[in-house]
């Protein structure tokens, strides 16, 4: 057994990162180290830049148009782009449609929208929940009618994230109403999100940020050469995306990246008992993530090198679940760490944005202003993508046999 | 020993606890939130009406004489409607420092107006960069004639965007952390020299930034000893903090009532997610941390007049902290159990949270407070 990496791993890695930093725009990366999420332009103009160099579908295979990394170097060339910090490459096409089509596909929709999602031409979301159907989401009701060569999709989906920035969504359409299970009798199905009968609506989330919707369709007509695979099995796709990344759920090299900075800045804070990075207490504390995070990491590069080893096989992995409950809970560590040290500054307001600068010098620096907002966001991972607690069944079900 | 409620008491809390029953509904309470000052003057008048503002104030002096522990009552009950009017600026910082530092006169002045809802108060103390001991100050007050000349820079001034006058602190003498050598003033907002800007808060209130450039200040709005005003300034934060702990009772016990009601109501696999084992479980764990801070907050309201100073530091600090960690705890909790909705600006639970982070970041965070009492020894003796 050997998770050191080899002489090969260790040089991509360094042309990974050398490539990161000279081409990565400055207010970009600005922006991304507030913790606030890339505007529209910044990340359509970074994945494009990735596009050029192959690199902005790393989990594809090279027939897909991918770079045909093996998992180790998919799991390194994530981390750096979170350690830089930069912008993943737009995930719902990426992470989620893309490799869905590329095993469910047919070829003709392979062609049509596999080269569009590797330079960002179509901005995809994703149609999943709804108001009735968050953890039980096989009780989806938006409906999916045939009508000669049309679906008529009729319905409401929710927490629909970045739906106002999106070309396309793929969405979860019940089929068939009278199939004998919830999960059968449901489509996969790619909706354009500029056909007539679709409203998308804010939702403002408690840090003040427009980042999901509500999306309301009322009997809008979709090609029925949309549909992927069976109109009646689209439960199996959604299982495969759900599941499909599996290290990427522990989110290392955002951990590593965000302690980084706090070490950074708790060298600048002062604390009653001097700099914040003298504290003791502060410092056990922040040793003991460090330990959790190092943790995690090796537990990531053995599920890692697990699926190197098993090549092919793209069944789901009940570990993903366990990366994604340490991932969520140590990054939600880290902000109460990061809180804790803004002391009263976490109670102001952000004033300007970091790649917008205003002429106002902020009372409150922008690390700590923004330490609440995000606190308050980042209690979305364990939430979002299937919470903690189903999660938990996952794994009660799967390791232990309860 | 003794933990039930006067009659007077009860009365006083069951009559605020209507009026925000009828007014203050949360949809009500967005309307508010969402003008310019962010909150109702017509609420305040109402909150004048009943005698809130009045309450802690001597009677003598158009007050009502209420206790520390009237002021619980309010806090409480206050927190659990998420108001977002100034009381914790104007009557328990503002009135703190009239009742405990100004002169007669001075009171006879204000305290009436402060009382009927006509004037604001608002402390500005907070500078950039300071830590949260209350002696972390760098504005100077330099003595002239007949007054004082304050300069400097104040933020984070809770509702400083309102307030008719503002309480300064400002050093005569000493360096920043020296407890000797502080002074106290009551300006008028509109003093020459004085300029404000306002900010907005992460619970979605407003404070200000404020910057005084050679303002003057007559004698007779001086709060305290100048040069000695740290035993009061130290006072009214404990004040704030006994307030404060009580407010986070109320806004807990909100988030948990909502929270029980989402199990209750919210339906996925075909059944109430109440049913769920783990959810009942962290249910009841929020519970029992909402007792463990009423019972900080009932022994923050005993300890304000213990006459022990480092005993009454140590009470408040260990209070601080309690609160600040299980605040976090419940507002945790509530979101996770609501899922998706429970993050959204719509819904109350996540006022509650935002609230609840802005509670503890306020005159010292749980990590702030632990390493004051831990570095004074402690609650508990050693053997
Ligand atoms: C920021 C954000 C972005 C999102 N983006 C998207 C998106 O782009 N597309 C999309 O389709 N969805 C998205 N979601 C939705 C997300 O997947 C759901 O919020 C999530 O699945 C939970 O559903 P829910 O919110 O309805 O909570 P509920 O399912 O109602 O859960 C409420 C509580 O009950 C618990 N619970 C439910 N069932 C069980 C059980 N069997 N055992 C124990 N506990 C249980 C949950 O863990 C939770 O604590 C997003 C959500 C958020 C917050």
């Amino acid at each position: 057994m050997d998770l050191r990496l080899s002489e090969e791993e260790r040089r991509f890695r360094e042309e990974v990162c050398a490539f990161i930093d000279a081409a990565l725009d400055p207010a970009t990366r600005a922006r991304m180290e507030s913790g606030r999420l890339p505007t529209k332009e910044q990340w359509v103009a970074w994945h494009r830049t990735l596009a050029a160099r192959g690199w902005s579908v790393p989990d594809w295979p090279k027939e897909a148009g991918g770079p045909g990394w093996d998992p180790v170097r998919r799991y390194l060339f994530r981390e750096a782009l979170q350690a830089a910090p930069a912008p993943q490459p737009q995930q719902f096409g990426t992470q989620m449609v893309g490799p869905v089509l590329i095993a469910f596909g047919t070829e003709a929709q392979k062609r049509r929208f596999l080269p569009r999602i590797v330079t960002l031409e179509d901005w995809w979301c994703q149609g999943f929940s709804e108001p009735e159907a968050g953890s039980d989401l096989a009780s989806l009701r938006t409906t999916a009618r045939l009508e000669g060569e049309h679906w008529i999709v009729t319905g409401q989906k929710t927490w629909t994230t970045l739906a106002h920035w999106a070309d396309w969504m793929f969405a979860l359409v019940r089929t068939d109403p009278s199939a004998a299970k919830p999960q059968e009798g449901i489509g996969f199905l790619l909706i354009d999100m500029r056909s007539p009968g679709i409203t998308v609506r804010p939702i403002l989330t408690i840090d003040g940020e427009h980042e999901v919707n509500e999306v309301f369709l009322d009997e809008v007509r979709v090609p029925a050469e949309n549909m992927v695979g069976d109109p009646r099995r689209g439960w199996d796709c959604a299982k495969f995306l759900l599941s499909h990344e599996r290290a990427g759920q522990a989110r290392v090299g955002i951990a590593k990246e965000r302690i980084r900075r706090l070490k950074r800045i708790a060298a600048e804070t002062r604390s009653p008992r001097g700099r914040l990075i003298d504290d003791p207490s502060f410092r056990d504390r922040l040793a003991a993530i460090e330990v959790e995070v190092k943790a995690l990491e090796i537990t990531c590069l053995r599920v890692v090198a697990a699926e190197a080893t098993r090549a092919g096989d793209r069944a789901p992995d009940p570990a993903s679940s366990l990366l994604k409950i340490r991932g969520s809970e140590i990054l939600q560590a880290i902000a109460t760490l990061t809180l804790e040290a803004a002391g009263e500054g976490a109670l102001a307001a952000p004033e300007a944005e970091p790649d917008r600068p205003s002429n106002e010098v902020p009372s409150v620096p922008d690390w700590a202003a923004m330490s609440a907002p995000l606190w308050m966001n980042w209690r979305k991972f364990s939430i979002y993508g299937g919470t903690n607690e189903i999660q938990r069944n996952i794994m009660a079900k799967a390791f232990l046999g309860l | 020993m003794e933990f039930e409620l006067s009659e007077e008491q009860r009365l006083l809390e069951a009559s605020l606890r209507r009026l925000l029953a009828d007014r203050y509904g949360f949809d009500r309470r967005k309307a508010h939130a969402r003008t310019p000052e962010g909150w109702s003057r017509e609420v305040w008048r109402a909150f004048a009406e009943l005698g809130v503002l009045a309450l802690p104030f001597a009677e003598e002096e158009g007050g009502l004489g209420g206790s520390a522990v009237e002021t619980m009552l309010v806090a409480q009950a206050l927190g659990e409607a998420l108001v977002l009017e100034p009381w914790l600026a104007t009557v328990v910082l503002g009135g703190g420092f009239l009742r405990h530092g100004a002169s007669a006169e001075l009171r006879a002045a204000i305290v009436p107006r402060l009382a009927a809802g006509e004037v604001l108060l608002a402390f500005a103390h907070t500078e950039r960069g300071a830590t949260a001991d209350p002696a972390d100050v760098v504005t100077t007050a330099r003595r002239e004639d007949g007054g004082w000349r304050l300069n400097g820079r104040k933020t984070l001034v809770l509702h400083g965007d309102v307030a008719d006058h503002l309480v300064v602190t400002a050093r005569v003498t000493g360096a920043p952390g020296e407890e000797r050598g502080l002074a106290a003033f009551l300006v008028p907002a509109t003093a020459s020299g004085l300029a404000r800007r306002t900010l907005r808060t992460n619970d979605g209130r407003r404070a200000a930034e404020i910057v005084l450039d050679d303002v003057a200040v007559a004698d007779d709005c001086v709060l305290g000893e100048p040069g000695e005003a740290f035993p009061l300034i130290e006072r009214v934060v404990q004040e704030a903090i006994a307030a404060l702990a009580a407010e986070a009772v109320g806004v807990m016990t909100l988030a948990h009532r909502l929270t029980i009601d989402y199990l209750k109501t919210r339906r996925q696999f075909g059944r109430p997610i109440g049913s769920f084992q783990v959810l009942q479980h962290r249910a009841t764990d929020m519970l029992i941390a909402i007792e463990e801070a009423r019972s900080m907050a009932i022994w923050a309201a005993m300890s304000l007049d213990e006459p022990d100073a480092a005993e009454r530091r140590r009470a408040l600090s260990a209070v601080k902290a309690l609160i600040g960690r299980r605040g976090r705890f419940v507002a945790e909790m509530a979101v996770q159990l609501h899922g998706g909705i429970g993050l959204t600006m719509d819904y109350a639970v996540g006022h509650c949270m935002a609230r609840l982070l802005a509670i503890d970041a306020l005159f010292g965070n749980a990590a702030h407070h632990l390493a004051r009492l831990a570095d004074g020894g402690g609650l508990i003796r050693a053997a």
